[in-house]
């Protein structure tokens, strides 16, 4: 059966006819040519798909694209839009997240990175928001971005899996856009001129 | 994947009439479970009837201080929700203890009850499994059993309840409310999930067509606040339990003045340690006392090789979580144990 259904993905309206079987995830990468969102395990095991969906860290594979008409859609090519990222005109730089990333060596292959740059941005919101996590010790006190520590920054993260590793920089990078102090024996961010160069 | 035809009702009844008057009809909610097994291969609806968006979404506190949850609040603004983490905290710390922060966004309060276990014989529709093939066999007996349920299984079925949430709704007495083309029933939880039986294909008492709208919680007392749910798996996050326990414990000095048990697991659903709960009521709290009560609990267990570690780790997880909460009761009391 075919539906046709309106997705805003990125600040762009597309209106596309949809298989009813057709996931969120498929639809943004094989219908939408969206591919900044990933298909890692396609059972919600590795977070690789994660997505901003109306503003919150969402999977694309355990999905359907028919259950989500008039949706608004953030992939990891479009989070430098949002607030606290570098505004619309100036579509081609990156968001503060994605620029910690660089900086502090979060990917090694990249396959896992727009997943895990959406699900860190979901979840400082949800920390905004003082939402605790399993490992938070008082449920009744308040939650702040900045107090996260690695444990509670690894287990918000747990639902994005990175096959190369690079979970130590991942975290840096988390806690250094969180407003955190560095891991103990880290620097502030590692000196990497080549990089900068690059740029 | 089969043909699909996808249908938005526009209230609970007009969603309850569709499925009831269709045996080929399905209700969907988050997804996150049913989409997965209808890529599996092991789900093949004709109709999916998408409830998610039905205003269903609400937690509200009703006069006598029932706690109303309404089936489409999410596992995440559940936890979040400030009445729940100071007045049922074991309700908090189960949904935390369950999936990632993504799939908490997804998921639904009922659709949490309503997952499917995950016995690898049922995921994998290359083997038998007379959950998802009624009277092909049971893999899993003599197969790969270190996730077995070690009460209540049957001949037909080892498979064990994954939710976290209905573990903790099943100490706290919730109940779930109900629509049927009838008219509204209200399930208690201990009523809600049965036993496999000849029959392990049925995980619910509820008959086709019928929806969850809401689950209740009963209105917060010293019980509901000193409530806690710990949980045992192979990684630190994102793995179902191995064993997991939600106790709640009253004190009165050292009475017990009431205590509730339920495990997760270990059977085919929320496993309420009743006999555990009578042993230690009105008796001196005691860490011996505790594990005393699981014993007997635990009494008529059955085991194999791979799962029986079950035992002593249910019985430790026990005795840890009612020791943090005989711990807190004596912090806040000033009493010395």
């Amino acid at each position: 059966m075919d539906t046709s259904i309106t997705l805003t993905v990125d600040g762009r309206r597309h209106d596309v006819v949809v298989d009813t079987r057709t996931t969120l995830l498929d639809a943004l990468r094989e219908r939408l040519a969206v591919t900044s969102a990933k298909k890692g395990c396609d059972h919600g095991q590795c977070g690789s798909c994660t997505v901003l969906l109306e503003g919150r860290r969402h999977l694309t594979c355990l999905t359907l694209a028919v259950a989500h008409d008039g949706d608004e859609i953030v992939t990891a090519a479009g989070v430098s839009a949002l607030e606290g990222g570098a505004g619309d005109d100036a579509p081609t730089s990156l968001h503060p997240l994605q620029e910690a990333f660089l900086a502090h060596d979060g990917l090694q292959c990249g396959y896992c990175t727009p997943g895990q740059v959406c699900s860190a941005i979901g979840m400082l919101d949800e920390a905004k928001q003082g939402h605790p996590s399993h490992v938070t010790d008082d449920l009744e006190e308040s939650v702040d971005p900045a107090d996260l520590d690695d444990d509670e920054v690894r287990e918000r993260m747990s639902g994005n899996l990175c096959r190369c590793g690079a979970y130590g920089g991942i975290v840096d990078a988390i806690r250094e856009v969180a407003g955190g102090a560095p891991r103990e024996g880290q620097p502030d961010r590692p000196a990497q001129p080549e990089r900068e160069a690059a740029r | 994947m089969k043909e699909l035809t996808y249908v938005r009702p526009t209230d609970a009844r007009d969603a309850v009439a569709r499925v009831s008057d269709d045996p080929h009809a399905r209700f969907l909610g988050g997804g996150t479970n049913l989409v997965d097994h209808l890529k599996l291969g092991l789900l093949t609806p004709d109709v999916l009837v998408d409830v998610s968006r039905l205003p269903l979404d609400e937690v509200t506190r009703l006069d006598d201080g029932t706690l109303r949850i309404g089936t489409n609040v999410r596992n995440s603004d559940l936890a979040a929700h400030p009445v729940v983490r100071s007045s049922y905290p074991a309700v908090t710390r189960a949904l935390l203890a369950g999936a990632s922060g993504q799939i908490r966004n997804q998921a639904t309060t009922g659709g949490n009850l309503l997952q499917r276990t995950r016995c690898v014989y049922f995921q994998d529709v290359t083997t038998p499994c007379n959950k998802r093939e009624p009277g092909s066999g049971c893999s899993a007996i003599g197969g790969y059993g270190r996730y077995d349920a070690v009460l209540g299984a049957s001949e037909a079925c080892v498979a064990t309840h994954p939710s976290d949430l209905a573990v903790a709704l099943a100490a706290l007495d919730a109940v779930v409310v109900v629509l049927g083309r009838d008219g509204e029933r209200r399930v208690p939880m201990s009523d809600f999930h049965r036993l496999p039986g000849h029959h392990p294909e049925t995980d619910t008492t509820l008959a086709h067509g019928e929806l969850v709208t809401s689950v209740e919680l009963p209105p917060e007392s010293a019980l509901t606040r000193a409530s806690d749910y710990r949980k045992v798996r192979d990684r630190a996050s994102y793995a179902f339990a191995l064993v997991s326990v939600a106790a709640a414990l009253e004190l009165d000095g050292d009475v017990v003045r009431d205590v509730r048990i339920a495990w997760g697991g270990v059977a085919h659903r929320p496993w309420r340690a009743a006999a555990a709960e009578e042993a230690l009521r009105g008796e001196t709290y005691s860490e011996e006392a505790v594990r005393a009560a699981a014993e007997l609990e635990l009494a008529a267990a059955v085991t194999g090789p791979d799962n029986a570690y079950k035992i002593p780790m249910v019985r430790n997880a026990t005795a840890y979580a009612l020791r943090g909460l005989a711990d807190r009761s004596s912090e806040r009391t000033g009493a010395t144990r």
